[in-house]
């Protein structure tokens, strides 16, 4: 038997303050996509008939490459931020939500690491 | 996971048919959710013909006259009858509104009436809105200023900063938008829901209040005010016209602001 009034079912354990800098940091990766995918459409396009050694040799121009880091960089983050939005909607088990959303940012971070690091692969290796 | 199948006790069966009392040709079918906690039976679906020539013209002179008429023993909320109070809230043709200001003639076909969505049932059309009125209470919705009021007068406003309680101050707390809300479905245990939002919104927007920070403060959560993802039912369901998901952003802003 349980005596809680449900003023302090309401309440819970209060605001984790923690809300603001997820949802901001979501909408200025989003607002930083925006050049970031542009730029990387355009440059998909002009390679889109190169051979591996121009399509490398783009990528090794210091600009492309610093970009490209970015925007895998800012792709990974942003995804992982909006579907750890996705869990915490869907998945109401606070151990399980918990442990997915680690497990997200986790593959999320791989992710962009490898991609990153393919990228310095090719610029800096040739 | 969230739960997208209703549990089996849940499950809504076919229910009774009563045909309107006396010869009559201008009926309308009214096919209406009942529950009864005392049967230990699952919900059904009783169907009541109605005559439309002995009717007011809105759901809930429809709803009166079944239960006055025709079975005593359904169950709902209702009070004044003209769209101020939000006692008789539910969802009337797939919609979260009020069965009084809502016209029979407005509906086609059958009228399906059940009780808004999400929320424990009492019985019949009558939902179990506890969790929603504590949530409301949480965010303390009275004016808390620290200067005491002027002893010879009220406190002042203007008529420009009054006017930014417009929109806000109009909600009559009937929940059609917050249990129409699929964030509030998820997470109602902790997502305080459009309502409660706009009304947290209504005390940090006005002039005399002193505690915006605090009130700030007090929403600063992922769950409490960020599980809000603009899907926008709360402004197409509220039978007021307003527009919670517009409060919700002025909140944001506001979190923004002073960052």
């Amino acid at each position: 038997m349980q005596f809680r009034t449900p003023l302090k079912q309401a309440r819970g354990l209060g605001a984790s303050h923690h809300g603001r800098a997820h949802w901001w940091a979501q909408r200025v990766s989003a607002v930083a996509m925006l050049p970031l995918m542009l730029w990387l459409v355009i440059g998909l396009a002009v390679n889109s008939g190169a051979d591996y050694a121009q399509a490398a040799a783009w990528i090794s121009s210091p600009i492309n490459a610093v970009m490209l880091i970015l925007a895998f960089g800012v792709l990974f983050y942003h995804g992982a931020l909006g579907l750890q939005v996705a869990l915490e909607d869907y998945v109401p088990h606070k151990g399980v939500r918990m442990g997915l959303v680690f497990g997200l940012r986790f593959v999320a971070a791989f992710l962009a690491g490898f991609a990153i690091f393919s990228v310095l692969t090719i610029a800096l290796g040739g | 996971m969230a739960k997208f199948v209703l549990p089996p006790n849940s499950r809504i069966q076919p229910g009774e048919h009563h045909p309107a009392p006396g010869g009559t040709s201008n009926t309308r079918l009214f096919k209406v959710y009942r529950w009864d906690p005392d049967g230990g039976q699952n919900p059904r679906l009783d169907t009541y013909e109605v005559d439309l020539d002995t009717c007011g013209p809105m759901v809930l002179d429809a709803l009166i006259k079944i239960k006055n008429e025709i079975d005593p023993t359904l169950t709902f909320r209702r009070s004044c009858r003209e769209g101020i109070c939000g006692s008789c809230a539910m969802n009337i043709d797939g919609r979260n509104t009020l069965a009084c200001t809502m016209a029979i003639d407005d509906i086609k076909g059958d009228v399906r009436i059940y009780p808004l969505p999400s929320m424990r049932v009492v019985k019949d059309l009558v939902p179990d809105m506890t969790h929603f009125y504590a949530q409301y209470a949480s965010i303390k919705p009275w004016l808390r200023a620290q200067t005491p009021a002027p002893p010879d007068h009220e406190r002042l406003q203007s008529p420009e900063d009054r006017s930014e309680l417009d929109g806000l101050y109009e909600c009559i707390l009937c929940a059609c938008c917050q249990t129409s809300c699929p964030s509030y479905w998820w997470n109602p245990d902790r997502y305080l829901g459009p309502a409660v939002l706009l009304q947290a919104y209504r005390w940090i927007a006005d002039s005399r209040d002193e505690s915006t920070g605090e009130r700030l403060d007090d929403l600063d959560d992922a769950f409490k005010l960020y599980r809000c993802h603009t899907i926008m039912n709360c402004a197409s369901a509220c039978p007021k016209g307003l527009n919670p998901a517009k409060a919700i952003a002025e909140i944001k802003q506001l979190m923004v602001a002073r960052q």
